[in-house]
């Protein structure tokens, strides 16, 4: 698979300040590991209070069961930092959402987790949507990472994406294992710092021990 | 040259430059939950690495535990129950401390932390929750981050950070009558929108915030993150400073110690010249008591006022899962439920207020009012200054410390259609159970929801009393 190239369909779902609470619930979010998450995906957009799939809901239209990508409202993911969103999303088969802007914790667990987010003209995404809407075969999109531009019958239009995001797009880098290069960095900045302003330093070890010293009421 | 508070906080974090937008960023302080840290916990075992600097993490079970008053909380669902056995191993084997579920000072993250001396001005704190925005309140740089995140700064006590443009917030005169910081920030948000601070940190300022306490500001800041905000902050000031010595013997205790950081702790303001990306100003002495009306924490009104019209499909959207209609007062809305708790209202003055609207009234009959401490400390203390007592008589649920009904991810569910007055942080579809209506608004407010069985302007109630 061409690591930077999603192309397919692209189901509307044009919801403003979709949070991610509504992206997966709160009884999903009960696991200590990432697996079992794609049930819960938009939950109680996609199923009525009695479990049965809601005729009215995009994602449950065969035409748009497998869609890649998602095109949402304004402020998409804001809310709850729950990253289950996104590994949920991921799991359900979504690589990648276009939308006007996206809740900020949202923005950086996609990014951590490669998950495409495109953050799209308004103008643009407006007339993505009229299409999705008025076309009766569903609208298909390709978003290209490497050259950072949407193509789509609405045209082609850039996006913006930092190159530290597109690197670790397309590269897929391992953060953790690139910080881990700066561990002495790190540990010569906290000597400096607990020297410096030994007030702050392991406030919640202190804080603890000195709970633990108080008698009981 | 000149800076922002939030650049000098930035600043004195950075442990490496990574590129024109990316910091490594230093933190004091990193809080976890039971139910955002598993999976970095796993992540971590399975790369063979250690905590870096456990003494300067901490954890608490706090989102899915029960919170009925039996003297022994045990969790009856399996899975919840496996997350917080969970915690409780993984703190044990780093050595991280612990506020455990049937711990006397356990409670939520952004209650116990600040009130057990956690927070101090000028640190970095990060935790894998929205609000931790909360800490600005005490000058202290605080924003959520996701489960990769976590692991990252168990591991390295740091974290990849995403530098964030500087917006200034001015509130300038007098907080009216039966107003608090609640209805404070619900009107910013409506004002500037639930993505209206999005990629910036926000510096409050002005007369209105130099007046509100320590809790107060701990209310604004926490829902700063609801208009989208990377941060809140506010300058230290003797308020500030006097919360922090007061919770913090160990600098109190210090004379050197305590110099040291005092002189620190001066150098936290913005510069006078110092340039924000954005200004917005507003004016406290209009305030009336806010609730809000919609699905999104921006679709807020005064109390006073009418269900507003549809302004486009998220309006028309959020009309029709509220059950209101447009052109009607929202006073005298019937309500179901009032909740009381959370990080953005859960502490001791939040209590204190919600006493002195209900005086020796008696919750309306068909209301069912539950009462939600932040944390065990706030409980106790509650207990002692006989609102809990007082409450139970009015006919109120006293209940034990924990996240609870704001976000329903223990026991405590509405029902499908059941309307809440609720001192939480989020309105959104679904949050409190699905198909459940919340209203967002004060401690006093709410009270007021709770003796009348509607939304009340609390203002009415109070004019009654004095």
């Amino acid at each position: 698979m061409n690591n930077t190239i999603i192309e397919g369909i692209a189901a509307p779902l044009p919801i403003a300040n979709l949070d991610t609470d509504q992206i997966i619930p709160k009884q999903f979010l009960r696991g200590i590991d990432k697996a079992g998450l794609a049930q819960g995906i938009l939950y109680d957009l996609r199923f009525d209070a009695n479990g049965a799939p809601r005729p009215d809901c995009v994602l449950n239209q065969p035409a748009y069961a497998q869609a890649p990508i998602l095109l949402g409202g304004a402020n998409f993911g804001c809310g709850s930092s729950r990253e289950h969103a996104v590994w949920g999303l991921q799991q359900f088969g979504v690589r990648a959402v276009l939308a006007s802007g996206f809740g900020e914790i949202f923005y950086s667990n996609a990014m951590n987790n490669g998950l495409m987010l495109a953050t799209v003209p308004e103008e643009y995404m407006e007339r993505l949507l009229a299409l999705a809407g008025a076309s009766p075969a569903p609208l298909r999109v390709r978003v290209d990472v490497e050259r950072l531009e949407l193509v789509s019958a609405a045209g082609t239009v850039g996006f913006p994406l930092s190159e530290r995001h597109r690197r670790m797009f397309m590269d897929g880098l391992d953060m953790l294992g690139a910080s881990l290069q700066h561990l002495p960095a790190i540990q010569a900045f906290a000597a400096r710092w607990r020297e410096d302003k030994p007030w702050l330093a392991d406030v919640a070890a202190g804080a603890r021990a000195r709970l633990d010293r108080m008698p009981a009421p | 040259m000149s800076k922002t508070l939030y650049r000098k906080l930035v600043d004195a974090h950075t442990v490496v430059r990574l590129d024109v937008d990316n910091v490594l960023l230093y933190a004091d302080l990193h809080l976890m939950n039971e139910y955002t840290s598993p999976q970095a916990f796993a992540g971590l075992h399975e790369r063979g690495l250690a905590t870096l600097y456990p003494g300067q993490n901490v954890a608490t079970v706090s989102h899915i535990i029960p919170t009925h008053a039996d003297k022994l909380r045990i969790i009856a669902d399996g899975d919840s129950a496996l997350q917080a056995s969970n915690l409780k191993r993984n703190c044990g084997r780093h050595g991280i401390p612990l506020f455990d579920t049937n711990d006397r000072f356990q409670g939520i993250e952004h209650v116990i932390a600040p009130e057990h001396g956690m927070i101090r001005p000028g640190m970095v704190v990060i935790c894998g929750d929205s609000h931790t925005t909360t800490y600005g309140a005490l000058g202290a740089l605080g924003f959520g981050i996701g489960t990769t995140e976590v692991e990252h700064l168990l591991a390295t006590q740091t974290l990849v950070y995403r530098l964030a443009g500087d917006m200034r917030i001015r509130i300038d005169g007098r907080l009216p009558f039966g107003t608090t910081a609640k209805d404070l920030v619900l009107m910013v948000i409506a004002r500037i929108g639930a993505q209206g601070a999005r990629g910036y940190v926000v510096e409050f300022c002005g007369s209105a915030i130099d007046a509100l306490t320590v809790e107060a500001r701990f209310t604004l800041c926490n829902m700063a993150v609801e208009a989208g905000a990377r941060g809140a902050l506010i300058a230290p000031d003797a308020t500030a400073i006097g919360y922090v010595l007061e919770h913090c013997p160990d600098i109190a205790g210090d004379a050197a110690m305590r110099a040291r950081a005092l002189a620190h702790w001066a150098t936290l303001a913005s510069d006078p010249d110092a340039v924000f990306d954005v200004e917005h100003a507003f004016d406290a002495a209009a305030l009336a008591p806010i609730v809000t009306w919609g699905t999104s924490p921006d679709q807020a009104m005064p109390v006073t006022g009418q269900v507003p019209q549809a302004r486009n499909a998220s309006d028309t959207r959020a009309l029709a899962y509220a059950g209101l209609a447009s052109g009607m007062p929202i006073a005298g809305v019937a309500i179901d439920h009032v909740f009381i708790g959370s990080c953005t209202n859960g502490r001791i003055e939040d209590l204190r207020a919600v006493m002195d609207v209900v005086g020796s009234r008696k919750v309306a009959p068909g209301v069912r009012a539950m009462v939600v401490p932040g944390s065990g400390a706030v409980r106790e203390q509650a207990e002692r200054e006989g609102i809990a007592a007082r409450l139970v008589a009015a006919g109120f649920e006293w209940r034990k410390p924990g996240c609870s009904m704001c976000l329903a991810m223990n026991d405590d569910v509405l029902a499908p259609g059941v309307r809440c007055a609720s001192t939480t942080n989020r309105n959104f579809e679904g949050r409190q159970g699905r198909g459940a209506i919340t209203h967002l608004m004060s401690p006093a407010m709410a009270a007021a929801a709770a003796v009348t069985g509607k939304i009340t302007d609390v203002r009415t109630l109070l004019e009654q009393q004095a």
